[in-house]
């Protein structure tokens, strides 16, 4: 583990176990009163399940042209990430809805295609883990399908009518929960940074072990 | 064997309409909250609480897997390389 990795993670790890009492001293919204503030985890999950997924995208394109081993590593790895952030944006998603909107769940846009983009990225991993000799191109074209999703879903709710909060509601956030909110998207992007390069590089021990058992079986 | 597959796929197409038919009416304008059932009501401490806490599990969980795993390998390569020299 390099120092870098070293830091990120003590530094998310400190404001991990800051965040409550940051998010505590945000005021409360005026509709839906305490409810509100799993956006201060719900938005940043949601945030880094899309950009794990434009990293995998990104890497497996790279790996597609070049066949650079170490692009198919990041590419693992930000699939990996994308699967677990998305199941935390779509876990404490419905636990807001459900008293926000009186229902877990909507089948709109929004919703529906992250969804949809979850289950690519799972799609890809369970392709990785079984789909044998030659998986890596055949997950490498799914994660850039996976990719083409991202902007569909950030702007769905712009576009189609949903009760999904839309995208401006960031930009005109009041200072008081600005501040926990960019806090707590600060956290997940350093933990995401680190892991992204932990589980990079378990990737990379991977390709060396399996080549390592080849010359053995060789010689 | 035939009216036995017919009586399965017509079961099998009934139980969405049963189901909706068991189901309570939707109010057709808006309650107030204060109109709810209380059986219904969920206390938002309980949803914020729930959240916050799936998501500490989660990325706990996630980042002593892969602690985990990585130090397999690590051990693994290590191995495979005195092997090698």
């Amino acid at each position: 583990m390099t120092t870098a990795v070293k830091a990120q993670l003590g530094i998310a790890a400190l404001m991990f176990a800051a965040s409550p009492w940051v998010i505590n001293a945000a005021p409360h919204e005026a509709t839906m009163g305490l409810v509100y503030k799993i956006y201060f985890y719900h938005m940043p999950s949601a945030w880094m399940f899309m950009l794990g997924a434009i990293v995998a995208g990104v890497a497996s394109a790279r790996f597609l042209f070049s066949k650079r081993q170490a692009s198919d590593a990041t590419a693992v790895a930000a699939a990996e990430l994308a699967v677990v952030f998305g199941l935390l944006a779509l876990v404490t998603g419905p636990l807001w809805a459900r008293k926000a909107w009186g229902v877990w769940w909507v089948w709109d846009a929004r919703l529906t295609s992250s969804l949809m983009l979850f289950l690519i990225f799972v799609a890809y991993l369970l392709l990785r883990q079984f789909g044998g000799p030659g998986s890596e191109k055949l997950s490498a074209g799914l994660a850039l399908f996976g990719m083409a999703n991202v902007p569909f879903i950030y702007v769905s709710v712009n576009y189609w009518r949903t009760l999904h909060p839309k995208t401006s509601v960031v930009p005109t956030l009041p200072v008081a929960m600005g501040i926990p909110l960019w806090f707590c998207v600060t956290a997940f992007l350093l933990l995401f940074l680190a892991l992204l390069s932990l589980r990079a590089t378990l990737e990379k021990h991977r390709t060396r072990i399996d080549t390592l058992y080849l010359s053995h079986d060789e010689a | 064997m035939r009216y036995l597959r017919l009586l399965f796929i017509v079961t099998l197409l009934s139980v969405p309409a049963v189901a909706a038919a068991q189901q309570t009416p939707s109010p057709d304008e808006f309650v107030p909250i204060s109109e709810i059932p209380a059986e219904e009501r969920i206390p938002a401490i309980n949803l914020v609480a729930a959240a916050y806490a799936f998501v500490w599990v989660a990325l706990f969980g996630y980042v002593w897997s892969l602690g985990s795993r990585l130090g397999k390998a690590e051990a693994d390569l290590a191995r495979l390389e005195r092997k090698d020299h």
